[in-house]
């Protein structure tokens, strides 16, 4: 396990009464892409929302780089490189694209490094620097998914957790989205995926966990998920 | 005087005025803002800050005389003491009750209110305490209109702080980072905001802010008094729900209207500047009525 870079030991997690998680495990090694697939309420979100430190777990352990992160602030697991991209991309609406990612590259003290990102930034989505001083309420709902990865973006990832990008988005901007998955993972991000769309996340992924009531109940790498049939019809909805 | 004059007259008592009100209603509307909270003990953030003011006044006139120098430096102090205060209060009051229902921080903030003006009470045995200065009565005349360099003093001082604050908040990163909070917590944390820092800054410009307002409100009336917020607090408010509450122009904009209202709302025929009160909240009434939102604010569902 010397090259994962995120282990999740038996986590559980509370929502008040809610038992969100029960006892998840699992690891991601550094570079790749696993995706978390189920359906509504299987504590997909639960479990990156703990990951990232926006709720506390109740047991268990969290590893990020071979440190204890368990019990660390959201804002200073963001320091060390894991980022969260949240369901509903939660854009800041209302300022404009450029405050957006600025906003992503908070921590950042050296200018010159923040200009480098926003331009890697603008080569990947040419469409957000066309618009940079525009108001981001008025994005399409892709472009809005953009902007949340391009923020992201801005606080220099090391792993990526990408909640549900793929949400309320045709078909071809999914492909689109896709895409650029794929090319932040070959720059070196490992990926952490959450998806309700299955067939779209194994067919990127290198593995893939089933989460059902809070518990993982079928993991493996995806190319076997995908090509089994009765996994695919029992769990995600086929 | 010609009506001309009287008009002109009215603008710059308007304008000062509304200067105080302005730098007032930017801390209840950042506060507003950035935790959905009344702060109902703003006004009394004034109060003690006239009053903190006038303390280091007294120690250093002596070294520095109570002139606009003395003032200004005594304006400096307060504002930082009077900010520290507020975060203080954030702090041990506030903090605890953010996951509370609203209504238990609003009564909070209504508690904070009252044994700040009783402590002020208390020490001064409710006494009006003269604000003594060496301001002077010279000044400019425009036409028949007469300005003294005190007033102008006054307004440009307001002018460069809202001006500052302006640039603050949209110029740097913490003064975003205090936008974004306003639109959503959650993700600020996971951009690497440390939220509840940012939380403090606000509160600590906010109520250095009504600082200032207090100790010029005290060195151009001439004197001070513990409840001296107490009226002020709701007329920032009613600036604030002008411009529309969470909005920082919409305050600086609230606030100079109000001031200009009240003035010449002394001028109208049987309407003396004993209405001037009834004036300012019948205003407040009438918006609530047609434009809840007020001038700059954003439509938003859940409503205290």
């Amino acid at each position: 396990m010397s090259s994962a870079i995120l282990e999740i030991d038996n986590l559980e997690t509370h929502y008040g009464k809610i038992h969100a998680l029960r006892g998840i495990s699992f690891s991601v090694k550094a570079g790749e892409i696993v995706t978390l697939l189920g359906a509504n309420g299987a504590g997909k979100s639960s479990t990156l929302r703990t990951i990232s430190g926006l709720i506390r777990s109740t047991s268990g352990s969290i590893r990020f780089m071979g440190e204890d992160i368990t019990r660390k602030p959201a804002h200073d697991i963001v320091k060390m490189g894991l980022i969260h991209v949240p369901e509903g991309r939660k854009i800041f609406k209302g300022m404009t694209i450029l405050e957006n990612l600025e906003l992503g590259s908070f921590t950042l003290e050296d200018e010159a490094e923040r200009k480098r990102r926003l331009d890697h930034v603008f080569e990947i989505f040419p469409v957000l620097e066309e618009r940079k001083n525009r108001d981001s309420a008025f994005l399409s709902g892709g472009e809005q998914q953009m902007l949340a990865i391009g923020r992201s973006m801005m606080t220099d990832p090391k792993l990526l957790l990408l909640d549900e990008p793929s949400m309320g988005l045709a078909p071809f901007l999914v492909q689109e989205i896709m895409k650029i998955i794929v090319r932040l993972n070959r720059e070196g991000v490992t990926i952490l995926l959450v998806e309700q769309n299955a067939k779209v996340a194994l067919k990127l992924a290198d593995n893939g966990y089933v989460l059902e009531t809070g518990r993982i109940v079928i993991e493996g790498d995806a190319q076997t998920l995908r090509e089994d049939e009765s996994i695919v019809k029992a769990y995600l909805g086929e | 005087m010609s009506i001309q004059d009287i008009l002109l007259q009215q603008l710059a008592n308007g304008l000062i005025l509304g200067s105080f009100y302005a730098l007032v209603a930017l801390g209840y509307t950042m506060v507003y803002g950035i935790i959905k909270l009344l702060n109902f003990a703003h006004g009394d953030l004034y109060m003690i800050g006239a009053f903190i003011g006038f303390l280091f006044l007294s120690v250093l006139s002596p070294l520095i005389g109570d002139s606009w120098v003395g003032i200004l430096c005594s304006m400096v102090l307060s504002m930082i003491a009077v900010g520290l205060l507020g975060v203080l209060i954030q702090r041990i009051a506030y903090q605890p009750m953010l996951s509370a229902p609203r209504l238990s921080i609003l009564i909070t903030a209504l508690a904070v209110s009252m044994i700040l003006s009783n402590a002020v009470m208390a020490f001064t045995d409710g006494e009006y305490l003269a604000f003594s200065t060496d301001l002077g009565y010279e000044g400019l005349e425009f036409g028949n209109v007469f300005v003294t360099y005190t007033q102008m003093v006054l307004v440009g001082a307001a002018a460069l702080l809202m001006t500052g604050l302006y640039l603050f908040v949209h110029r740097t990163m913490y003064g975003k980072a205090m936008r974004a909070i306003a639109i959503d917590q959650d993700a600020c944390r996971l951009m690497g905001i440390h939220v509840n820092r940012i939380i403090a800054l606000t509160f600590f410009i906010g109520t250095s802010l009504a600082a200032s307002a207090g100790i010029m409100a005290g060195a151009y009336y001439g004197s001070i008094h513990f409840f001296m917020g107490f009226v002020i607090g709701l007329k920032a408010f009613t600036a604030a729900v002008i411009g529309g509450i969470g909005s920082i122009p919409g305050a600086m904009l609230g606030g100079l209207l109000l001031g200009l209202l009240e003035s010449f709302g002394t001028q109208i025929p049987f309407i003396g500047t004993e209405w001037k009160d009834v004036f300012s909240f019948g205003i407040l009434i009438l918006l609530l009525v047609f434009k809840p939102t007020g001038i700059l604010g954003r439509t938003e569902i859940e409503r205290m």
